[in-house]
């Protein structure tokens, strides 16, 4: 299944390595903001519905 | 329906709420696809040996840093004339999705470099306006944290945006008017001797359009982000003062 990549593997699959993990966190810290922003704010709408 | 109505913060976290699902199911489904399609199914070039692989990667990622920055300077002049928040917070969440573009650019362009051309780096002026455009980015994202107001951060910001797009359009078009660098011209090119062989074009084209529609996915999520946060902002405040 591997191409056979010959002399240059270890530069190609360095390049993929490093932009995969690259835009894997990326994506993640995303991810992870709006769940922490997204439930921040519901706590605060539900404690601000509270003292209304 | 005006495209303004999109202005308004409900309305777009509405609309983007609805299309966000559909745009990252496309985005996976077209860059999974390039990549996989680019990686193991296409030959090696005569010259290049394996390393044209990285093309599928180089080519979109570097676009998408310069293209990120434009759009961010579309919703910075947006902000700067019409004061439509939104558009300011489109643009702050649209710089770490550039800067990462960038770093790709700049690392796989790198480790193609140094087989090709037997250096990691030369002072090119494509490469050199791209590491440019690379220190504006870090600085326009500094700068956004650096600021306590929102609106004094997003009319700094906006305007160091306009400045860096001479960067952004340098490391476009600075093959075309400077000869001594060791970078080629465009990739893509409706002039057949430039383009890349059809073998090569159809897996990056999808490998391209992944790369576009992972930056809106990701654009629009953390717009909808920023939207959140400024509303929490507002509300902590709000409750500090009662």
């Amino acid at each position: 299944m591997m191409p056979e990549l010959g002399k240059y593997a270890a530069t190609v699959l360095s390049a993929y390595g490093i932009s995969l993990v690259l835009l894997a966190g990326l994506i993640a810290f995303s991810l992870w903001r709006s769940v922490r922003v997204r439930r921040a704010l519901a706590e605060q709408e539900a404690r601000m519905q509270r003292h209304d | 329906m005006s495209i303004w109505e999109y202005a308004n913060p409900k309305r777009f976290m509405q609309t983007s709420g609805a299309l966000l699902p559909w745009v990252s199911i496309a985005a996976v489904i077209l860059t999974v696809a390039g990549l996989v399609w680019g990686f193991f199914f296409t030959p090696d070039d005569y010259r290049q040996g394996s390393t044209v692989k990285i093309i599928y990667l180089h080519v979109p990622s570097a676009m998408m840093a310069i293209n990120i920055w434009i759009m961010m300077l579309v919703t910075s002049i947006i902000w700067l004339v019409r004061r439509h928040h939104v558009s300011a917070l489109a643009a702050k969440a649209a710089a770490p999705i550039g800067l990462t573009m960038t770093l790709i650019a700049l690392v796989t362009g790198a480790f193609w470099g140094q087989p090709m051309w037997g250096t990691w780096w030369a002072w090119d002026p494509r490469l050199t306006a791209f590491l440019i455009l690379f220190l504006f980015y870090l600085g326009y994202i500094a700068l956004w944290e650096a600021i306590e107001s929102p609106d004094g951060a997003a009319d700094l910001t906006s305007i160091l945006c306009i400045v860096g797009s001479v960067f952004a359009l340098l490391s476009r078009y600075a093959v075309l008017f400077w000869n001594q660098g060791l970078h080629q011209g465009a990739s893509l090119s409706m002039d057949k001797r430039e383009h890349v062989a059809d073998v090569f074009w159809l897996p990056l084209l999808v490998s391209i359009a992944g790369f576009v529609l992972g930056f809106v996915a990701l654009m629009l999520l953390r717009t909808r982000t920023e939207i959140r946060s400024r509303r929490l902002r507002a509300l902590e405040a709000r409750e500090r003062m009662s």
